[in-house]
């Protein structure tokens, strides 16, 4: 008998589900941005939201990232519930000062007393072959600044469950899909879901390290596990899903547990979420350690052109796999 | 509530309450001055005093449910639009009472029962929330307009025009709100600002207008009219008030070099807000002389209360410091 629970959809269509879901349910919900109303997104993620909603609530924009952010932090001061699409991660550069000056803010400035439920939506990840500009993962920027929450879809599964999350929140959230996943497919149920913010998901149990993992680095880290296991050594791959609420106790527990850990993310390394995330585990289960916590972020060089290139700067699975079995002490 | 069709006798109430909010005004930020000197509010701040008939005209155009966004020199903004003295010293003093709950400070005043979704210390910084206000009065069908104050410093920046450009597309019910009082911060407005004013909205088919700011009449007049058509559906407008700040950028720019002694006289003298509507009503024989000074009266007792209240209010408890980073 076909269990409704196992239909798959790709993690685009996960995004997109939890969208028309969120907007069939309130009415104040809309989104905002470049090229999302007729075109449907130019990774066509939105594709069919104008014909069901209407071009009042999927509004397409001129080419203004600070504008309709701006606008869109006014909206959900007063009464809407926005989702700003922002189309690749690097343009969050150009909306900065309405995120950070003004939604992350305003609540906090206010005493309390004015709320600003509003979602921007974005992307991480290189490999696409589109250079420096169009290849950042830039979300411990973001993840920086106290009064934004910040979300990191690993899978469709959780891109449909944080979405969801992220525009019922009445704090501002920054959430970055992974746009080399947006074809992969996965099971994603079909009714109504959410995943809290702040709870890590442990993506693979493991007794001898602790690899922590976000977003397009998940994958990578479930393919080193498996290379581990060929050798013996089984690896503990676990997603914070949200860089901000931070999941540390269960991050602490793990690593405790395992008594080795690994951080890897492709936001640039230095400054970066695995620095922080290392030092969270560091200062949280050092006793517990056989080793040094060890990072591995994107290479800190502006993401080159050519695939030759661009394929060293960022982690691999054989990358990992190596790092771990330094750890283990089986290099 | 056109123009046209108030009586006299009403419109007489109106123009006494406009100058009694003046009053309010510039004694609440004599009185600011006084406490920076006497260093008892931490911080800076920057003072209204001379552009009183810009926030007083704009706001008496409008619905308590309106909203508007000020800016760093927003407390005439923010009494303008109904705030109360007793809670705006509070936050001036970082005082558990105030409006942001000691948050925010002299920069952040936000009360949205009047409508006034707070000041913005990033210049031109609010240009995209006002909009996003009037884009979502216009979703919600709730027939609210957004007022944008911002001033001359503001043109420089690029967010102004892109929210622009969409309350222009999309006929929302915004008006830009231009307070050109000569100087962004230190610096001539000539030296930073190319063209004509109001040709940089009209260039987004915005209705644009250009009135004398020091007369609360005429800018509570022009704004009217700006906020029916906006009410009606006609979209966005575009109001630049020439105006002029008395006291410096701040209240620690005392020596302003930037500026003649002399203009500062001519419009101190020749064309202050409140002198020109008590002499023009004076004039016209509808009010005299006593009727002022018991306006003045009554406003320094009001202010002179609502200092002793905020002075003697407790400050925010230390527990509070980690409160309300999340909603």
């Amino acid at each position: 008998m076909p269990d409704a629970a196992v239909r798959e959809l790709t993690y685009g269509e996960a995004v997109k589900e939890a969208i028309a879901e969120e907007m069939r349910r309130d009415p104040r919900v809309f989104l905002i941005g470049e090229d999302v109303a007729e075109a449907g997104h130019p990774f066509k993620t939105l594709v069919g939201l104008v014909q069901e909603f209407g071009t009042d609530r999927i509004i397409d924009t001129p080419i203004s990232e600070p504008g309709y952010a701006g606008i869109g932090v006014g909206a959900a001061m007063t009464g809407m519930r926005p989702i700003v699409d922002v189309m690749f991660g690097d343009f969050i550069t150009l909306t900065m000062d309405q995120m950070v000056n003004q939604a992350a803010k305003v609540h906090y400035m206010s005493g309390g007393k004015i709320k600003v439920p509003i979602v921007f939506r974005t992307t991480l990840g290189a490999t696409r072959r589109s250079a420096a500009q169009h290849s950042q993962s830039l979300h411990a920027w973001v993840s920086h600044v106290p009064g934004l929450k910040v979300a990191l879809p690993s899978g469709p599964y959780e891109a449909k469950g944080l979405m969801k999350t992220a525009i019922r929140d009445d704090s501002p959230v920054v959430i970055f899909e992974d746009k080399m996943m947006y074809r992969v497919k996965g099971p994603v149920p079909a009714e109504d879901y959410t995943i809290p913010f702040g709870v890590a998901k442990v993506t693979r149990a493991g007794r001898d390290i602790t690899i922590v993992a976000t977003s397009s680095m998940v994958p990578v880290a479930l393919g080193a596990a498996t290379l581990l296991e060929a050798i013996g050594i089984s690896a503990e791959v676990i997603d914070p899903r949200t860089t901000w609420p931070l999941d540390k106790q269960a991050l602490i527990d793990s690593a405790k547990k395992t008594s080795r850990a690994i951080v890897v993310d492709e936001g640039y390394e230095r400054y970066g979420v695995t620095a922080e995330i290392a030092s969270v585990i560091a200062e949280g289960a050092f006793y517990h350690l056989d080793a040094p916590v060890k990072r591995i972020g994107a290479m800190d060089v502006p993401v080159p052109f050519s695939p030759v290139l661009e394929d060293l700067t960022v982690p691999s699975s054989s990358v990992v796999f190596e790092a771990a079995k330094a750890l283990c002490g089986k290099a | 509530m056109t123009t046209q069709a108030r009586e006299p006798r009403m419109e007489l109430e109106q123009h006494l309450h406009m100058y009694r909010q003046m009053a309010k005004i510039r004694a609440f930020e004599e009185q600011v001055n006084e406490l920076y000197k006497s260093a008892k509010m931490p911080g800076l701040a920057h003072l209204y005093v001379g552009e009183e008939a810009v926030a007083v005209g704009v706001c008496e155009a409008l619905h308590r449910d309106d909203f508007i966004t000020s800016t760093h020199r927003g407390h005439g903004h923010c009494l303008a639009k109904g705030a109360s003295v007793n809670r705006m010293f509070a936050e001036l003093l970082g005082k558990e009472p105030g409006y942001c709950r000691g948050k925010g400070g002299s920069m952040h005043i936000a009360d949205p029962e009047t409508g006034n979704l707070g000041a913005n210390a990033i210049v031109g910084g609010s240009a995209g929330i006002a909009t996003g206000a009037a884009l979502s009065a216009k979703m919600r069908g709730s027939g609210q307009v957004a007022v944008c104050f911002f001033g001359d410093g503001a043109l420089g920046q690029g967010l102004l025009y892109e929210v622009m450009n969409m309350a222009a597309l999309w006929t929302l019910p915004v008006i830009y709100v231009c307070e050109n009082n000569l100087y962004g911060e230190y610096t001539p407005c000539g030296d930073t600002v190319a063209g004509e004013i109001p040709a940089r909205a009209r260039a987004f088919g915005i209705h644009a207008e250009s009135v004398d700011g020091q007369d609360v009449q005429l800018v509570n007049a022009t704004m009217r009219r700006l906020v029916e058509r906006a009410r009606r559906g006609e979209g966005p407008a575009f109001l630049e008030c020439k105006t002029y700040r008395y006291y410096g950028h701040h209240v620690g720019d005392v020596n302003r070099e930037y500026r003649t002694r002399e203009e500062e006289r001519e419009w101190m003298t020749g064309r202050d807000p409140l002198q020109t509507l008590a002499s023009r009503l004076t004039g016209q024989g509808l009010a005299d002389a006593s009727v002022f000074e018991r306006i003045q009266t009554d406003v320094k007792t009001e202010i002179d209360s609502g200092v002793q209240y905020a002075l003697a209010a407790p400050y925010p408890d230390p527990s509070e410091v980690d409160e309300d980073v999340y909603a």
